[in-house]
């Protein structure tokens, strides 16, 4: 499935990076904390979080994940989205929280 | 949902002894920054997260949280679970991810606990 | 309702900055005093949040604090002050989202940017003094519902 038609189901709002629309999402990946991603998220997954550090940019490139949604329509500092314009990264984001989010990719993605 | 029909979901093992599996959580909440957890909080919920340090506690304690479940096969400490007995808070782990989790109870019909 | 005691309840807890063992006792303590003294339900909920979330900020950044309490019959008065490295800038610090926490904290679950936010939402008044390199001085009201 491709990253354009969970923004579509789920009504995300794109915030950088429409290229990356185009990704392929293997799969998803819930966490808050930067090092469990690290070790534990896989190529091609799309990413579902509340955290809005910096650093989440980097990580998603480093992993080579499909994209960042991030939930609870938690503000994101622009500096953070000038970073994911600039580093190819697609930043989403939804007023559903993390658990309604991984909910729906779940149904959508098995 | 149960506790029972929750833990049986996810393949979990109850963590403290004298927990009240009848126990009926209303609601869920999947997040790792404890902040967020008070943030967003609503009563009778349950907490799905990977930390396993006490403040986890003490987050469920403030915000009113049931009841609370370890991603990854995550176990806490001996500390932890006596301070979750102290507070009637049951521990459940499972094997799955935050995802799959989260997933799971949300296909068997868990509603969420309130966004913003 | 007004609360049925015949004085003003005072107290004070010590907070140790850096011990994410015991984080919460002192904000535990108070939740419990309020719970014994019948506190309406959501004022507690309300206090406890608030108060964990002052609480952590002391064992974050600061070398150790104070929060300190008082309960009359239609409100309740909770100051947290701490010695700390103080805030440059308030109004930043009061963005939802910003935060200067290290990664190990961010690690532990805390520095979300949140802290000074859900503060607060959950007083009914809200005041921060902070003076860098001295600390912080955290005061928050809250009224019982009529």
């Amino acid at each position: 499935m491709k990253l354009s038609d969970i923004v579509e189901k789920l009504s995300l709002e794109v915030k950088t990076c429409k290229a990356g629309l185009e990704n392929e999402v293997k799969g998803a990946y819930v966490s808050d904390l930067l090092s469990d991603v690290m070790g534990n998220s896989k190529d091609g997954d799309v990413w579902v979080t509340l955290q809005t550090h910096y650093n989440i940019i980097a990580v998603a490139g480093l992993k080579n994940l499909a994209g960042i949604i991030i939930v609870g329509n938690r503000p994101v500092q622009d500096e953070i989205l000038q970073k994911a314009e600039s580093e190819n990264v697609t930043i989403l984001v939804t007023s559903l929280t993390a658990f309604e989010t991984a909910g729906k990719l779940y149904q959508l993605l098995k | 949902m149960t506790l029972k029909e929750i833990s049986r979901l996810l393949n979990a093992s109850v963590i403290n002894d004298s927990t009240d599996i009848e126990m009926d959580i209303q609601s869920a909440c999947s997040a790792d920054m404890m902040s967020t957890v008070m943030y967003y909080h609503s009563a009778n919920s349950l907490l799905i997260t990977s930390l396993t340090q006490p403040s986890v506690i003490r987050t469920a304690e403030m915000a009113g949280i049931k009841a609370i479940v370890f991603v990854l096969n995550k176990k806490p400490d001996a500390n932890l679970i006596e301070l979750a007995g102290l507070k009637n808070i049951p521990l459940l782990s499972t094997p799955f991810c935050m995802y799959t989790a989260s997933g799971t109870l949300f296909e068997a019909g868990m509603p969420s606990c309130f966004g913003k | 309702m007004a609360l049925d005691i015949d004085h003003p309840i005072e107290g004070s807890f010590q907070i140790i900055g850096g011990n994410f063992d015991t984080a919460g006792a002192a904000s535990s303590q108070l939740k419990s005093k309020l719970v014994e003294l019948n506190v309406n339900e959501d004022v507690i909920r309300h206090a406890a949040i608030a108060t964990f979330e002052a609480e952590m900020n002391v064992i974050i950044y600061a070398a150790a604090g104070r929060l300190s309490y008082l309960i009359t019959p239609t409100y309740i008065e909770i100051k947290i002050d701490d010695m700390g490295p103080g805030i440059k800038d308030i109004e930043q610090a009061m963005q939802e989202g910003y935060s200067t926490a290290p990664e190990w904290v961010r690690a532990m679950g805390w520095g979300a940017g949140m802290g000074l936010p859900n503060m607060k939402k959950n007083s009914d008044e809200f005041k921060v003094d902070s003076v860098v390199g001295e600390g912080t001085l955290i005061e928050m009201t809250l009224n019982f519902p009529e």
